[in-house]
């Protein structure tokens, strides 16, 4: 680990992820150009092409680089370059792994419709936790929970093609430069976007709980 | 010369178990041999008693290791970027003897000769026997290099190596993923598209590497492995059932007699290596008591043996292909990397996690599995160095290994930026104050995939210091954390609404500041007035050796012509002479050799000059007037490129 403590110049922090590959604020993207333009802007940018530069060339590389990185990493999964538009246009999305002090808070905040179900799979999940710390397996219980992920992620598929009504609307209101409607699909997706965050995460400890083998914990090492 | 000087940048493969230098000749990479002829350098450091012998290093410090095992170090690399409390297991395994003193969270002292070293600076010793390698067969300065590590090595043990390099005298350009690099050489012949997987199990580590390639670009998609996994495992798995045969039929404790140890580590080395060409081999290691300890094992007891240990490599393979979205059938390729592929069963076991046989294919051994690493190191070094035809298109985007995170509230860990980003990757986290006036903020930074904090790597604790005092909550300080192409964490910070650099503390578990590695620099000079010695010799004789081959190809010039038979005479005299003294060891008569060669040349350099370019560069020697000649080696070097395989 070095430290540097470096001024980041302001052109990099107002130049977005979309500005990078030259593409519009807009939802829908062909991710066989943006990898075409992925390499090609590699081609200019990274590091290894500044190796016998000076200092600050190669530190301007450094930048750049990471974020066309960055930009690409996340321009490429919809999920992400639909949370990354929503913080472009001001709202803050408490995305699934940062943010972390609100993190667990977000968590336990379950989408209204979906209580009963939530209470009664946390009720099932503990009990199974605590069979298996057992040692035990109950078949009718696994079967249970065998249910209930597919229902959870019948949910979350339908959450997906949500989204991607959403994001044919979005672009459709950039074309039509019409503000209110664009408002409108923000707020939705800022909802569906919390609920796919909440039912991917439930469906993390379904899958941990059913796959587990008993113990839970490091494994030996040899 | 000044020029091609700037571009020698070599390619050095840093093993557990054997070290390589190698560099682009042309358009094919090649391994450059020590002075003994030998291409692999064992990775074995010899400290002799203080103020006495120099350090030695390779062949000639293994056999120091037979005799007096304590002199000697090896497998260090296990130990780059470690703490006491990850090598509790090591121990047991390794003659590693560590200085009594060590807190938790420091860097590892190793006992030798009486003096302590930590890792780094044992590995700085394989660095610099590796850049003199280059430097002799140069016969030029060699300053900078692209150094590789496991794909899977965290940032502390990044950081160890490119400590040691630069304790060793060399500027690393770049650290390079050991699986990339193999991918470079391999794609280096065949330009294809397609998908492939680089399996490597070298002495001590393991990785997988998924690689796509397109147009000369080699984006890797995903890696894992584990940096304990080698065959240093097997050869412990051995070792321990022949020191537990020989407690129990000869009841002698082996364990308390290196010597005895390292000879019994020795037999199973070869016979392991045995067992990749034959079906059963024996072993036979004289005990103290006039015994022999024998053993006939066969191949499919030790595959039997070593199964668990190469089933923790399917482990990996698999994560590595559910983080690359991909199944084994969409793998084009796969390539065999380190010594332990020789093994049967391995390249058995890789053909059936990648369903090769279903598909009428193999896995790729066609490159020396030891060599191929530092082969693509040398590619890598080329590649920054400028480039050349061979390597023009050719652009390798590599990954950081592990997720970077930061403890959250509660010891959980907030992960800023996931396991197989291509880097250079960022993360901008923003923090804030709890307490009215408060003015600084602890931030721990750590390395892995686990939920907490206590299961994950810890990197560093920073304080962010300086913060302008205000109300609780309402400093933003935005801390960036930047991985850089060689997978290394850089962070700054600054306040937001004071516009404030915050003032970072870093304070690296288990790194060295770098006031500690300058120091370190400094003391292996110290240390080292016989290296010094033997570097001017080794500087004197390729002086001489530039001289001799300029002088060889003088009477081909007109200007040979016009010197007297007299001047001719003395001329062959004194290359004679030179080259009578160049292999002999003195070095100042050599000096005086080469200094009066040069003199007898002067008037011929001057009648070079006035006939080819102007009378105005009158003045010049031998020495330097050498690549107006003509035609001839780009550098003179004593023994050519040997070929052992």
């Amino acid at each position: 680990m070095q430290s540097h403590v470096q001024n980041s110049t302001a052109s990099d922090a107002e130049q977005t992820y979309f500005d990078m590959f030259s593409l519009p604020r807009k939802l829908t993207i062909d991710t066989t150009a943006l990898e075409r333009d992925f390499y090609k802007l590699s081609r200019q940018l990274h590091p290894d092409l500044y190796a016998r530069k000076s200092a600050e060339e190669q530190a301007w590389s450094l930048r750049q680089s990471s974020l066309l990185n960055d930009a690409y990493r996340t321009l490429k999964d919809p999920v992400a370059r639909t949370a990354y538009l929503l913080k472009l246009e001001g709202i803050r999305m408490e995305d699934e792994n940062t943010e972390n002090q609100d993190r667990h808070a977000k968590q336990n905040r379950v989408p209204a419709d979906l209580l009963e179900e939530v209470f009664e799979l946390n009720m099932q999940l503990e009990e199974m936790r605590a069979n298996l710390k057992m040692g035990e397996d109950d078949p009718a219980l696994r079967g249970d929970l065998e249910r209930a992920q597919v229902q959870f992620k019948a949910m979350l598929a339908s959450v997906d093609e949500d989204l991607g009504r959403a994001w044919a609307a979005w672009d459709a209101a950039m074309d039509a430069n019409d503000d209110a409607a664009r408002g409108k699909q923000k707020d939705a997706m800022v909802v569906m976007l919390d609920r796919r965050s909440y039912l991917r995460n439930l469906l993390r400890e379904v899958y941990g709980v059913l796959t587990s083998q008993g113990v839970v914990g490091e494994k030996a090492n040899i | 010369m000044a020029e091609t000087e700037t571009a020698r940048v070599v390619g050095i493969d840093l093993g557990t178990t054997n070290s390589l230098v190698a560099f682009m000749q042309g358009d094919q990479p090649q391994v450059i041999p020590g002075d003994d002829g030998s291409r692999l350098v064992p990775s074995v450091v010899a400290i002799p008693a203080a103020g006495k012998e120099r350090v030695l290093v390779g062949n000639r410090a293994r056999s120091v290791l037979l005799n007096t095992p304590d002199r000697a170090v090896y497998s260090v690399k296990r130990l780059m970027g470690r703490g006491v409390d990850d090598i509790t297991d090591e121990l047991k395994l390794f003659p590693f003897r560590l200085a009594g003193d060590i807190q938790p969270g420091e860097v590892l002292r190793i006992e030798v000769g009486g003096q302590q070293y930590t890792p780094p600076e044992i590995s700085a010793y394989i660095l610099r026997q590796l850049k003199q390698n280059a430097e002799r067969y140069f016969g030029a300065p060699v300053t900078q290099a692209v150094i590789t590590v496991p794909a899977y090595f965290n940032d502390a043990q990044r950081q160890a190596t490119k400590d040691a390099g630069r304790m060793a005298g060399l500027e690393v350009l770049r650290l390079v993923n050991e699986p990339t690099a193999a991918a470079l050489a391999y794609g280096l012949d065949r330009q294809k598209d397609g998908i492939i997987a680089v399996y490597d199990l070298g002495g001590g580590t393991f990785d997988i590497s998924i690689l796509k390639l397109h147009e000369g670009i080699f984006e890797v998609i995903a890696t894992n492995g584990d940096t304990h996994l080698g065959g240093d495992d097997l050869d412990n798995l051995l070792l321990a059932i022949a020191l537990d045969e020989i407690e129990t039929e000869e009841k002698i404790d082996a364990r308390q007699q290196p010597e005895l140890v390292q000879a019994l580590r020795n037999a199973v080395i070869d016979a392991k290596i045995a067992l990749s060409a034959n079906d059963s081999t024996r072993m036979e290691v004289a005990l103290p008591n006039g015994q022999h300890y024998r053993r006939e094992i066969t191949r499919a007891q030790f595959q039997q043996l070593i199964e668990p240990i190469l089933q923790r490599t399917a482990e990996p393979c698999r994560q590595a292909l559910r983080d690359a979205g991909l199944t084994p059938a969409d793998i084009g390729e796969v390539v065999l990397v380190g010594g332990s592929t020789r093994i049967p069963r391995v390249q058995q076991l890789v053909s059936e996690l990648f369903e090769l046989p279903a598909r009428g294919k193999k896995p790729h051994t066609e490159l020396n599995p030891d060599e191929v690493v530092a082969l693509g190191a040398a590619v890598q070094a080329n590649i920054l160095a400028g480039g050349s035809a061979a390597t023009e298109e050719m652009l390798l985007l590599d990954v950081t290994p592990l997720s970077l995170g930061i403890e959250s509230l509660g010891g959980a860990v907030a992960k800023i930026i996931q396991r197989n980003s291509t880097i250079p990757a960022s993360a901008t986290e923003h923090f804030t104050t709890g307490v009215d006036g408060q003015t600084n903020v602890a931030i721990h930074v750590l390395q892995g995939e686990r939920e907490l904090a206590k299961d994950c790597r810890s990197l560093a604790r920073f304080d962010l210091k300086g913060i302008p005092p205000m109300t609780a909550g309402l400093p933003r300080i935005e801390v960036k954390f930047l991985i850089d192409a060689n997978g290394l964490l850089h962070v700054s910070a600054v306040e937001a609404r004071s516009g404030k650099q915050a003032e970072i503390a870093v304070k690296p578990t288990y790194g060295l500041t770098d006031e500690q590695v300058e120091s370190m620099i400094l003391e292996s000079f110290d240390n080292a007035e016989a290296d010094f010695q033997e570097r001017q010799l080794i500087e004197a004789r390729n002086e001489a050796s530039t001289i001799l081959s300029a002088v060889e190809k003088a009477p081909h010039h007109p200007a040979w012509q016009q010197l007297t038979e007299e001047e001719r005479t003395k001329i062959s005299e004194l290359v004679t002479e030179l080259e009578i003294l160049r292999d002999a060891g003195d070095l100042d008569s050599l000096r005086r050799g080469t200094e009066a060669l040069d003199q007898a040349t002067r008037h011929f350099a001057e009648l070079m000059m006035d006939a080819t370019v102007s009378s105005a560069l009158r003045g010049e020697t031998m020495d330097t007037a050498d690549a107006k000649i003509g035609e001839g080696p780009a550098a003179p070097h004593p023994i050519a490129p040997a070929d052992f395989r």
